[in-house]
């Protein structure tokens, strides 16, 4: 297996006078969590469509899983699960005749099958009503089975469109450590967009941010927090006063600070460190009790990063 | 592909004709037809069931209209429930979906005719009995089941264009019955628009036709095989992936 299971370069996709995708490159490696985020119409969606072979590209190249997407689409397909923006469930089907057609597909033998869907379906706990019509579950239900059905054939990668929208949290939860799981004990790569981006924190090793079919940053949560909040501390703590956040203010390599609920933030020219504002404010009285270095969330770095692009 | 066409055929059927609860509705019109054209018609007609042409037209013609039903749901309804986008995304090729999905009402209209004539041979036989076996002429039986699966291929072959072009099942439906409709048709209306010289012309050739009737049917058979063909094609064509996704 390649070390990279997806790779693209400069990827486009047009359609007419809209550039659906414009020129993205990345890499993702084999057997991590690959977190796509953007807003909608950014542009997800149509490079999950050209990475199966499922469109062709007005320019550039993308390898999944080492097979070129322009030419091997078929063994694309073979070696990798999908769930699109729809559940696409046959909902006059029960949930075991849906895994066992998908199974089917996948030409896996009538025994293998049998385990096969007992085994994911009591994994989903969906496995006592798996002679239900899929039509009369609710919609958390479905989605489950959704996110199964691309497992049946045990694929190399997944691509997961918002796989926990419509989950209860406890689910959604489930779901997750299932993702980690199926990441970090069988090596299977999941390619996952979503607009949860604690979701994308907690789970991915490594995320891209895509807007208007641009490719604003890849990297890893950390990385992408850091690289817009690097020069921000945050001091939680009693005592701050008008006269302090002038006193902040008015020294060189402080470009903002602001006091909310308890909480100073202080923005900084360049990167700093924490020590020497925590020995001034306690200086000046203030009680610390606790101190954050760029540690905005994954959220605040999308913000800024989509504000940046505007 | 076989086997891919023959995965798809048991999902169309399994959804459509065998699905439970709302399945009913279909059984009962099965058996409707069945009643109809193996027990009733053969009843009213006696032995002449096996013989008479009109016959022939109600076993093998009638149940292609169940191919419409079957046909529209397998693509538009696909569509408009949003499961054509999840098929399009396995192993499976453009042309083993297309086949399958056309094959899954093909042969069920097929079956059904095949059932109706088996079944109005047993009626007759039982009702009218002669004292030996009666059965259709070979020509009847064999020409008969050939025509409902020519005929059948085209008529699903053209539901994949018309379901395509619709936005919703209910709008394929409407559109390809009249399309069928039309089919059936327009021929009789033209001919009665004809001026009444060249009625009178096909009059005086009509004996002429009746004499040469075997290779006017091989004909026919040709002509349907050859177009046949050319739809096939052509929705081989319409039908790709990159193009129904966007769609």
């Amino acid at each position: 297996m390649t070390a990279q299971a997806i790779s693209t370069n400069d990827l486009h996709c047009q359609f007419g006078e809209v550039r659906a995708v414009d020129g993205i490159t990345f890499e993702v490696q084999t057997g991590t969590l690959f977190g796509f985020l953007g807003p909608n119409g950014a542009g997800k969606t149509t490079t999950i469509r050209l990475l199966l072979g499922l469109l062709e590209p007005s320019g550039g190249s993308a390898q999944v899983l080492g097979f070129d997407t322009r030419t091997q689409s078929d063994e694309i397909r073979l070696n990798c699960g999908a769930l699109l923006e729809q559940t696409g469930l046959y909902e006059r089907l029960s949930a075991e005749e849906n895994l066992d057609l998908f199974g089917l597909i996948w030409h896996i033998p009538a025994q293998q099958r049998t385990q096969r869907v007992k085994e994911l379906l009591e994994k989903m706990d969906l496995y006592d009503r798996r002679k239900e019509t899929v039509s009369t579950w609710s919609r958390g239900m479905k989605q489950k089975l959704a996110v199964v059905r691309t497992l049946m054939h045990d694929p190399k990668l997944v691509f997961l469109d918002e796989p926990t929208d419509g989950l209860d949290p406890v689910a959604a939860a489930g779901l997750r450590e299932d993702l980690v799981d199926l990441a970090r004990q069988h090596g299977v790569t999941v390619f996952l967009t979503t607009h949860n981006l604690a979701e994308a924190e907690k789970i991915c090793d490594r995320v891209a941010v895509i807007n208007k079919g641009k490719l604003l940053t890849v990297g890893s949560p950390d990385e992408l927090r850091l690289q817009k909040s690097t020069y921000s501390i945050t001091v939680v703590g009693r005592g701050f006063n008008e006269a302090l956040l002038t006193e902040l203010r008015a020294m060189p390599d402080i470009e903002s600070a602001e006091v909310q609920d308890r909480h100073l933030v202080v923005h900084f020219k360049h990167e700093t460190d924490s020590g020497t504002l925590v020995q001034f404010l306690a200086g000046k009285g203030v009680m610390i009790d606790e101190v954050r270095k760029g540690k905005a969330s994954l959220e605040e770095a999308f913000l800024a990063l989509l504000e940046e692009q505007a | 592909m076989i086997q891919d066409m023959a995965i798809l055929i048991r999902k169309e059927w399994k959804e459509v004709v065998f699905r439970r609860g709302g399945g009913k509705q279909s059984w009962v019109s099965m058996l409707i037809l069945l009643a109809m054209l193996g027990v009733y018609l053969p009843y009213m007609s006696g032995s002449e069931w096996l013989q008479d042409p009109i016959a022939l037209f109600a076993w093998a013609w009638v149940p292609l209209f169940m191919t419409i039903g079957l046909v529209v749901d397998a693509f538009a309804g696909e569509r408009e429930r949003h499961t054509l986008e999840t098929l399009l995304a396995t192993r499976l090729s453009d042309t083993s979906i297309l086949l399958g999905k056309i094959f899954s009402s093909v042969l069920y209209a097929w079956s059904i005719s095949v059932i109706c004539a088996l079944m109005g041979a047993v009626t007759v036989n039982i009702l009218f009995s002669t004292g030996s076996f009666q059965f259709y002429s070979p020509g009847m039986f064999f020409g008969g089941l050939l025509a409902v699966l020519l005929v059948a291929i085209f008529i699903s072959t053209i539901g994949v264009f018309v379901s395509l072009k619709s936005a919703t099942v209910r709008q394929a439906y409407q559109k390809l019955n009249l399309s069928i409709m039309a089919i059936w048709f327009i021929p009789f209306i033209l001919i009665q628009a004809f001026p009444d010289k060249v009625q009178i012309f096909f009059l005086k050739i009509s004996p002429m036709l009746d004499a040469n009737l075997t290779l006017i049917i091989v004909g026919l058979f040709g002509v349907l095989i050859a177009a046949d063909i050319i739809v096939l094609l052509l929705a081989k064509k319409r039908f790709q992936r990159a193009r129904l996704i966007l769609e």
